[in-house]
């Protein structure tokens, strides 16, 4: 009897751990989630500590007075003035103001952060958009058409991925200097589209290939066209797919650095050339590092946590085809 | 995923005809251009076209900050300079010592991870989204920062290592030495990249399914017995698919390095990518670094080919 019943309870638990080794499995995984999180706790404590706590030894961890001093160095631009100078221009108006005064200086204009933040907002959602819009087409296309030498054009879309991004940039950058395109948003944006549309094909392709084309065919029968049977049937068939592509690109177009700082130096910089560049008097301002840094990566921290199942989906989808 | 790619094939050659008169008589090879062509001109344009110039470039001794220079056809002494050029041979040791560390390391982890992650404890769902975070960061933004945790006086890093061992945190520069430097491009990077090998592997390990595990189990095989002989092999060619992206991925590294130490000190974190900047951006011979270019593509390729022929080896046992 005992044999049938243990035999029963491990047959039961063949594929389900047991309770020990799911508490070790448990601790060990949060223990290691736990130290990969430290930097990011640092960039953000970082940002509001005032520059004198940031550099401090030993680290103060918890132990400082929180402070906007890293924001506000972050958004202006200061310089040094005499005590007389400072008292000479009547009351702060701003908590920035009165922040810069403790420190005998004045706020004399904004920095240029906002401007590169926002030709980050402008190149990567733009070239999202254009890569999602022109790889749907392309994926349908190589989906639903019979295109000559579809698997070598397949392989050739692909392998434009395999370039070192300097070596692609060398070319690019003499092209986009005869056309007038180096240092501009479009220029970006079309560079951008056309490294994201090879990973935008490949992914929406699997993900165009799964919905079965009857549908078509019925909305064809009914005297749709070709267009409207796609823009009516099949993209909203393939919104999943299409929101997992999306995040992939907007998430390499948000955070490349290699193009950006070679192609951009002015009015289209995007933000991961700028936030280096960030420096305060005698060295680095780390809490305006942090604070820029901060801002730049909430985005697409939201996009991770809010879109996770998505992007689970596409990374191992990606992963299961190739 | 399963779908015979033949039965795709027969109903596209199938369908469209019967219905393409309803297209107001656009033949099918048209309508398939319509979709397909944009992305090929742009492609064309910002890949195919610039590759093309690549190529051409990298036989003559053209300096882009000296347009109107004369242009002199060399054939092949970039080349030729190139591959005798012990400098190049450093970089491409250096790059090769990066990309095989950093991918020993997130492979052991980054399965180790999975695995652990695949015993479904409670609430592992929310602590893998965590673990994901680092890989969706800008590495430049983040390398940037990584410069500040490594800062021997002031650095979180130092602190935490003299926390644990009780070395003086100002008695080692991670970015400072030529010993430490190229770990602590190595950690960043492990931190980075580990969960995209732990999701791969992830997925690799969700794939095998149970009733192989429960045929171990009446064969009474240890659980050690079935990690070797069942989870390892057949969660195989998902680890070697991460190994396959890593390795592309970290041999065109650029961003973080140049951020952490820019290739010092001296050049002892000069990766290819680094050398080619410089050729290219800094001392401006075009022509040299096209040939340049052009040699690490051809090496990533094919590198990339013949893992791919050993993949597809192990795929089909």
């Amino acid at each position: 009897m005992s044999g049938a019943s243990k035999h029963l309870a491990t047959a039961h638990s063949v594929v389900e751990p047991g309770p020990w080794a799911k508490r070790i499995a448990g601790t060990l995984v949060v223990l290691y989630a736990l130290i990969t999180m430290i930097p990011l706790f640092w960039i953000v404590t970082t940002s509001i500590k005032t520059p004198p706590d940031s550099i401090s030894y030993p680290p103060k961890i918890f132990n400082f007075t929180p402070s906007i001093e890293g924001y506000c160095n972050l958004f202006t631009t200061r310089s040094r003035q005499t005590q007389e100078y400072i008292e000479s221009l009547g009351p702060a108006t701003s908590r920035c103001d009165q922040i810069a005064r403790d420190r005998s200086m004045v706020v004399v204009g904004e920095s240029n952060y906002w401007p590169r933040f926002v030709n980050s907002i402008i190149i990567a959602f733009g070239s999202t958009f254009l890569a999602v819009f022109l790889g749907t087409l392309a994926a349908y296309g190589f989906s639903r058409f019979r295109v000559p030498l579809k698997d070598d054009l397949l392989f050739f879309i692909l392998s434009t991925r395999m370039m070192p991004p300097i070596a692609v940039a060398i070319p690019i950058y003499l092209m986009y200097r005869e056309l007038g395109l180096s240092d501009t948003a479009l220029g970006m944006i079309l560079l951008y589209t056309a490294i994201n549309v090879s990973l935008a094909v490949w992914l929406l392709k699997g993900f165009i290939d799964e919905i079965p084309r009857e549908y078509e065919e019925a909305a064809l029968i009914d005297g749709y066209t070709r267009m409207q049977a796609f823009f009516r049937v099949v993209l909203p068939q393939a919104t999943t797919g299409i929101a997992a592509t999306a995040i992939f690109c907007l998430i390499f177009a948000w955070n490349e650095y290699a193009f950006a700082v070679l192609l951009t130096s002015g009015t289209a910089q995007t933000a991961p050339p700028f936030i280096p560049t960030i420096i305060g008097e005698g060295g680095m301002d780390w809490p305006a590092v942090g604070a820029g840094t901060t801002i730049f990566l909430v985005p697409i921290l939201v996009f991770t946590i809010l879109l996770r199942k998505q992007l689970l989906r596409g990374i191992t989808f990606g992963a299961v085809r190739k | 995923m399963a779908q015979p790619a033949d039965l795709i094939g027969r109903a596209a050659a199938a369908t469209p005809k019967r219905i393409a008169v309803k297209v107001k008589g656009m033949s099918d090879t048209a309508m398939a251009w319509l979709f397909i062509g944009p992305t090929m001109l742009l492609l064309l344009a910002i890949n195919i076209f610039p590759l093309i110039w690549t190529i051409q470039l990298s036989f003559t001794n053209y300096r882009a900050n000296r347009p109107n220079a004369e242009v002199e056809n060399v054939g092949l002494r970039n080349y030729e300079r190139i591959l005798t050029d012990p400098d190049v041979w450093m970089t491409m040791q250096t790059t090769a010592q990066f990309v095989l560390w950093t991918i020993i390391l997130q492979t052991v982890i980054g399965f180790a991870l999975a695995y652990l992650i695949d015993r479904k404890f409670r609430g592992h769902a929310f602590w893998t989204t965590v673990i994901l975070i680092p890989m969706m960061l800008s590495p430049a933004v983040v390398g940037n920062f990584w410069r500040f945790l490594y800062q021997p006086q002031i650095g979180l890093f130092n602190y935490i290592i003299s926390f644990f061992t009780g070395v003086e945190p100002n008695s080692f520069e991670m970015l400072g030495s030529v010993n430490l430097a190229p770990w602590a491009i190595v950690i960043v990077d492990t931190w980075m990249w580990t969960p995209y090998v732990m999701l791969i592997c992830l997925a690799g390990l969700r794939s095998i399914p149970d009733y192989i595990y429960e045929a171990a189990e009446v064969d009474r095989a240890s659980p050690w017995r079935q990690f070797w002989s069942i989870t390892l092999p057949m969660a195989l060619p998902f680890i070697m698919l991460a190994v396959l992206f890593r390795g592309i991925e970290n041999f065109k590294m650029f961003d973080m390095v140049v951020l952490l130490t820019g290739g010092g000190p001296g050049s002892v974190t000069e990766v290819a990518s680094i050398t080619l900047k410089r050729a290219a951006f800094e001392a401006w011979r075009t022509g040299y670094s096209s040939a340049f270019a052009i040699i690490l593509f051809v090496a990533v390729f094919g590198l990339a080919n013949i893992y791919v022929k050993a993949l597809n080896k192990v795929k089909e046992r």
